[in-house]
């Protein structure tokens, strides 16, 4: 197979690989939406759609054997939606009159196009013929790049919609996604300093080395690591800002804005937006998945050492390997499946960030944080290449307790004049309610 | 210029340069040409994306990636939301009366472009190969040069562009 497609000229090749990525990544959306459905409504204590889908059989029909006479087979919805979207097919597609016409039609296709694009660089396997679509020596400055264009679709769709809350929505995603951008990159650029190359194949590759130079038995994947651990929470925060999602939806924000960027919306340009964000979500879970948990690795365990090591289990360590090695997309689908449901757990959990919150949390904590961490692992990288992983990771914590103290030393002078950021709370006074008593009723005169 | 032009052959990668040139190209001319604001914005937005895409079919994929990170994603975002914020639309046109000015900046327009394009197209009609060397670009080549040769202009601009951002801190601040 693979043979076969090396044959083929490069651009064809080109385009089979993209492919690849594309209509799985498509495939990915109605399966996130009925995981969103269900999970929501069962962590919202709802019963959900479960209809769709379901089998029931005829009673009475002669070509259904007798065993499945009148039984239900149950498939939890599944279906709902393919149901969906013919619905939102099917419905009447209409544009108010005084929109920016061309900009109002193509700022849905703009939102779906750094979604897709944004996969070009993520690797779904060993196989270095057919993936990544471009293997790159920029590929995680491209993610930068083409994520940076994601609040194009916003802005468009906000501005032609000529529709004051949805002018707010796109105002409000241009500041939003300016803001996490940079907390992002922060994440990034650490473990871009980690791993010492911009290519993800390389990233993949490095977190399969012992973990933290010292278990030679366990694969040193990011998130497990002190400095990739924190980038790796910002970098999750600043993932689910830059998708629009819940906590972070303040541009559709339905409570203040009615739908903001995408209230005059209907059918199918609705959907490109709906399907541009869900695709975002799986290309941004693989990036996280690539970036922080491993890559395309199941567990982080390295099979072949191990089998290595203990050549009576070589045989059955091998199989891991192969496992590990020839179901690669499973794995990397299953961990964007679990970013997924992370982030459908937050949007159950979270309230919405009012706008101060959401500008203090990306200036003031994010951002900072992020440069701090950029800081020790510069620090970390130096230790380790003069005395070994041990004396790197001591030096890592003396100097995280050293910023640390400063922190709170800077904090405690701050915070004396800082205004406070403290959610605002209704006092409620507690002392028992009255009975407003009616005023005596003047005496009506009656006028003779 | 001078004799006829060396005969270039037509090859796709050559096509893909020219194409993403004429867009370049056209949108640049958009930007002056459109009334409406939002539009030119668009327009300077497309035309920074194929630049970026120039750079990338020249092996310089290092400046393409930073040319749409710092234009495309970060100052064009601003533009739009200074443009969406001051909420400009469509201005009213005026018929303008035919005045001398207009010829006359259209007389300059034209010197202009003439000294601009003799001093530009000499060295480009010489150009043979299109395309750097491998590696010329490179993130790692980049960042050599610019930590070794460099050092001190680095800095110097860096510490220029701090000065910048607390300067435009205080400006915007009323009490620090």
């Amino acid at each position: 197979m693979i043979d076969l497609i090396l044959q083929l000229p490069p651009v064809v090749q080109a385009v089979i690989r993209a492919l690849m990525f594309v209509i799985v990544a498509f495939t990915m959306v109605p399966v996130s939406i009925w995981l969103e459905r269900r999970l929501l409504s069962w962590m919202q204590d709802r019963i959900g759609p479960n209809r769709v889908g379901n089998i029931t059989f005829s009673t009475t029909s002669k070509r259904v054997p007798a065993f499945l006479k009148g039984k239900k087979i149950h498939l939890f919805g599944i279906l709902q939606p393919i149901a969906d979207g013919v619905k939102s097919f099917f419905k009447e597609d209409l544009a108010p009159k005084n929109v920016d016409h061309f900009l109002f039609f193509i700022a849905p296709v703009v939102s779906l196009f750094p979604a897709l694009a944004l996969g070009a660089t993520i690797p779904w396997g060993p196989w270095t013929d057919l993936t990544p679509v471009a293997d790159v020596n920029i590929g995680v400055l491209y993610i930068l790049a083409i994520s940076s264009l994601g609040v194009y679709g916003v802005v468009l769709a906000g501005y032609s919609s000529n529709n004051k809350y949805a002018l707010l929505g796109g105002l409000r995603a241009s500041a939003q996604l300016i803001s996490y951008e940079l907390a992002m990159s922060m994440a990034v650029a650490a473990v871009v300093m980690t791993t010492g190359s911009l290519r993800p194949t390389q990233i993949v590759a490095e977190q399969s080395g012992p973990l933290w130079g010292i278990a030679p038995g366990l694969q040193n994947w990011n998130i497990f690591t002190p400095t990739g651990f924190v980038a790796g929470v910002i970098f999750l925060i600043c993932m689910v800002a830059e998708t629009n999602r819940a906590p972070f939806d303040l541009p559709e924000c339905e409570s203040e804005l009615i739908g903001g960027y995408n209230t005059e919306y209907t059918t199918k340009k609705w959907v490109l937006f709906m399907m541009g964000e869900y695709v975002a979500m799986v290309t941004y879970g693989a990036i996280f998945a690539t970036l922080f948990l491993g890559g395309w690795n199941v567990v982080p365990i390295r099979w072949s050492f191990l089998a290595e090591q203990e050549p009576v289990l070589a045989t059955p360590l091998g199989w891991m390997n192969g496992l590990n090695m020839y179901l690669a997309p499973v794995w990397l689908i299953g961990k964007v499946l679990l970013i997924i449901a992370s982030y459908i757990w937050a949007r159950a959990t979270l309230p919405r960030l009012r706008y101060d919150q959401l500008m203090s949390l990306g200036w003031k904590s994010l951002l900072p944080l992020g440069t701090a961490n950029l800081i020790l692992v510069g620090l970390w990288m130096v230790a380790t290449r003069v005395g070994g992983p041990v004396v790197g990771w001591a030096a890592w914590a003396v100097a995280s307790g050293i910023v640390y103290a400063l922190y709170t030393l800077i904090k405690k002078t701050v915070s004396a004049d800082a205004p406070s950021l403290a959610p605002r709370t209704i006092r409620l006074d507690h002392s028992p309610a009255v009975k407003p008593v009616p005023e005596p009723a003047e005496p009506v005169s009656v006028a003779s | 210029m001078n004799g006829a032009l060396p005969a270039i052959e037509i090859t796709p990668s050559l096509l893909m340069v020219v194409a993403l040139a004429g867009i370049a190209a056209l949108a640049a001319v958009g930007v002056i040409a459109f009334n409406n604001p939002i539009r030119s914005a668009l327009c300077l937005v497309v035309n920074f994306f194929m630049l970026a895409a120039l750079y990338f079919t020249l092996n310089a994929e290092m400046i393409g990636v930073t040319q749409v990170v710092v234009y495309t994603g970060a100052i064009m975002v601003l533009f739009l939301f200074v443009i969406m914020l001051l909420n400009l639309g469509a201005p009213i046109v005026k018929p303008e009366a035919k005045e001398p000015q207009t010829l006359v900046g259209l007389l300059l327009g034209v010197v202009l472009f003439g000294v601009v394009g003799s001093q530009l197209l000499p060295p480009l009609l010489s150009v043979v190969k299109v395309g750097a060397a491998d590696n010329y670009g490179s993130p790692e080549a980049l960042g050599r040069t610019l930590f070794t040769q460099y050092m001190f202009p680095f800095e110097a601009v860096s510490i220029l562009l701090l000065i910048g951002v607390v300067g435009s801190i205080m400006l915007a601040k009323r009490r620090i």
